[in-house]
């Protein structure tokens, strides 16, 4: 750093010039750029209006060539038909709940064990968490079978409770990423309260939890998305229609409608819509969320 | 000093406290687990049927010298892992090269880049699978379009792997906003001091930006493997293992045999060996890091 700062000083002129010339090509390359975003944009974004597009064909014309992308006429009728045969809402509500309980859960526990490791000095405090860190490493299919094992002698098979209740034991990957943000907060103010004569709940409650709301925040939308599309954890664990979640759901109504794409896509439509509302409007925490923990390897 | 050291206890005590729910969780549903998989992979256990018995290693010994279909998964989930998982790094890499720069409405791009990795699971299989419909599907229809004939994709063996490695390119949103904030923590005097030595873009690429974010790149390296190699919902939904097998992949055949067979301790070694070989990849890839990966200097 010291070397390149001095000939930095010594340039300094030299750096002018190149400014200037620079300048030149900026508007040529600024055109470029714009172009190949936004072909590449289009690339990304036509899957969404093929979606779209399908969702609100006639069924007939699903099936012309070529195809239209704005079909005429437009039927919106497609999606309350839709998620009517798909029995939409009573599957929305197992997804409610499996999403919000998760959320509850994850919240609770990542925070306070991010808490735990973020601000205490204890024996062991690191090996523990490595050996955190290395269970996000860990297949899920290791423990997947005994844990099914287990859930079947207890009678869990086949309620949520399989896919909520471990959620109140703390996720890795939040307490990781909540253990990050934690770090960013002076540990005087943690020992500063102790002084004061507040508790360590009431320093979690009344300091923590409040600086930390980005963070917070990123774990309660990664959680609603995982839990809303999740889709292994259902599969293996619930195996009667009345439990099915959405995800599950939809995947049943493809094997009785597998060719009716109007209904398809409309249903797909609507089950993906949340997450891209979601997105839109949290889209700093998102980004957040993925940075604070992505960087550090 | 006394003082001291109760407050250190009584610190400890409560980190104790705080990290408790996850040090339960940890041996409920992660160490235990463990060993009981470790356990059941020695035995012929087949859920609701009377009679395990320990069988030694023949659990192990059947997966490599009898089935074929142990084979193909593996074969099969290498081969997505191979393409999947580099391609995706170099076209992240390349959105995140595109997105870092000045310009207006950027993070419009951004967002629509990333908008694909917002949801995954069956809607979007769902929507794929229509997509490589061979006939009306949207991708042959395009590729009509330029006198292209396409392949079958999904439905036809030789274009089903490749077809899951083309759909993995569209969720690369994710490491994407990863290496765009890497790239974003280079500082910019290295760049200034590149320019004036006379360096090219390329140059500049080699000798700066890529050392600097390659251990971000070496982070989505090793998760990218680790999940390659637990490839499971887009393929249940959209394939199912077919055509002829070609996208079985390995988690695809564990779930076959651990859930619809029930053969549940030949399921579990499998479970084991995948765990082995995702452990053998990390362990070589920490060692290879040694040759690309640029830490910088510790205390800046």
């Amino acid at each position: 750093m010291l070397l390149t700062g001095s000939i930095t000083k010594q340039r300094d002129g030299e750096k002018e010039l190149m400014k200037m010339r620079k300048s030149q090509f900026n508007l040529l390359t600024k055109i470029f750029f714009y172009i190949v975003l936004s072909g590449l944009s289009i690339g990304f974004l036509i899957p969404f209006l093929w979606m779209i597009s399908t969702a609100i064909k006639k069924p007939e014309y699903v099936w012309v060539f070529p195809p239209q992308w704005i079909p005429n006429p437009v039927v919106w009728k497609n999606f309350p038909e839709a998620l009517k045969i798909m029995n939409f809402s009573f599957h929305l509500r197992n997804t409610l709940i499996i999403t919000s309980l998760t959320m509850l859960g994850t919240l609770l526990s990542s925070s306070l064990v991010a808490y735990g490791f973020a601000m205490f000095r204890f024996k062991f405090r690191e090996v523990l968490f490595m050996l955190l860190l290395s269970t996000m490493m860990l297949p899920s299919q290791v423990t997947i079978i005994p844990l099914f094992i287990v859930f079947t002698s207890l009678r869990w098979v086949n309620t949520f409770k399989p896919l909520i209740i471990p959620s109140f034991f703390g996720s890795p990957f939040f307490i990781f990423l909540l253990r990050q943000f934690f770090l960013t907060i002076p540990r005087e103010l943690n020992e500063a309260a102790i002084i004061d004569g507040a508790g360590y709940f009431t320093i979690y409650r009344k300091i923590i939890l409040p600086l930390s709301k980005p963070a917070i925040a990123s774990v309660a939308i990664f959680q609603f998305m995982g839990a809303w599309n999740d889709f292994f954890g259902p599969l293996v664990y619930l195996n009667q229609m009345e439990k099915y979640p959405l995800s599950l759901a939809l995947y049943a109504f493809r094997g009785v409608y597998s060719t009716d794409w109007h209904y398809l896509m409309a249903a797909s439509v609507v089950i993906t819509l949340p997450c891209l509302i979601v997105f839109f409007l949290a889209q700093r925490y998102f980004i957040q969320g993925i940075t604070l923990t992505g960087m550090k390897g | 000093m006394e003082r001291k050291s109760r407050l250190a206890q009584r610190e400890a005590k409560y980190g104790y406290l705080f990290i408790s729910p996850w040090l339960l969780g940890f041996l409920m549903f992660v160490i235990i687990p463990i060993i009981a998989s470790l356990y059941l992979s020695f035995t012929n256990y087949e859920l609701f049927k009377p009679g395990t018995s320990w069988i030694g290693f023949k659990n192990y010994i059947e997966l490599l010298t009898q089935d074929r279909l142990f084979w193909l998964s593996l074969y099969n989930t290498v081969y997505y892992t191979v393409f999947s998982v580099p391609l995706g790094i170099g076209v992240a890499l390349i959105l995140a090269l595109l997105l870092n720069r000045k310009l207006y409405g950027v993070t419009i791009y951004r967002t629509i880049f990333y908008l694909p990795s917002v949801t995954s699971g069956v809607a979007l299989s769902l929507l794929w699978v229509w997509l490589f419909n061979p006939t009306y599907g949207l991708i042959n229809v395009l590729l009509g379009k330029i006198g292209i004939q396409g392949p079958g994709w999904i439905s036809d063996p030789k274009w089903a792997k490749p077809a899951f490695i083309l759909m993995s390119l569209w969720g690369v949103g994710g490491t994407m906003v990863i290496l765009l904030a890497g790239l974003q923590g280079v500082p910019e005097q290295l760049y200034e001091a590149a320019e004036l030595d006379g360096a090219n873009w390329w140059q500049k690429f080699r000798h700066v930006t890529f050392p600097m974010i390659s251990p971000v790149i070496f982070f989505n390296l090793i998760m990218g493997i680790i999940g390659a190699f637990q490839y499971f919902t887009q393929a249940y939904v959209m394939t199912g293992g077919g055509p002829v097998d070609s996208t079985l992949f390995y988690v695809l055949y564990l779930f076959r045999q651990g859930f619809l067979l029930l053969r549940m301790g030949y399921a579990s070694a499998m479970a084991w060996l995948l765990f082995i070989i995702i452990l053998l990849l990390t362990i070589i890839q920490f060692k290879l890091a040694s040759y690309w990966v640029y830490y910088e200097a510790e205390g800046r």
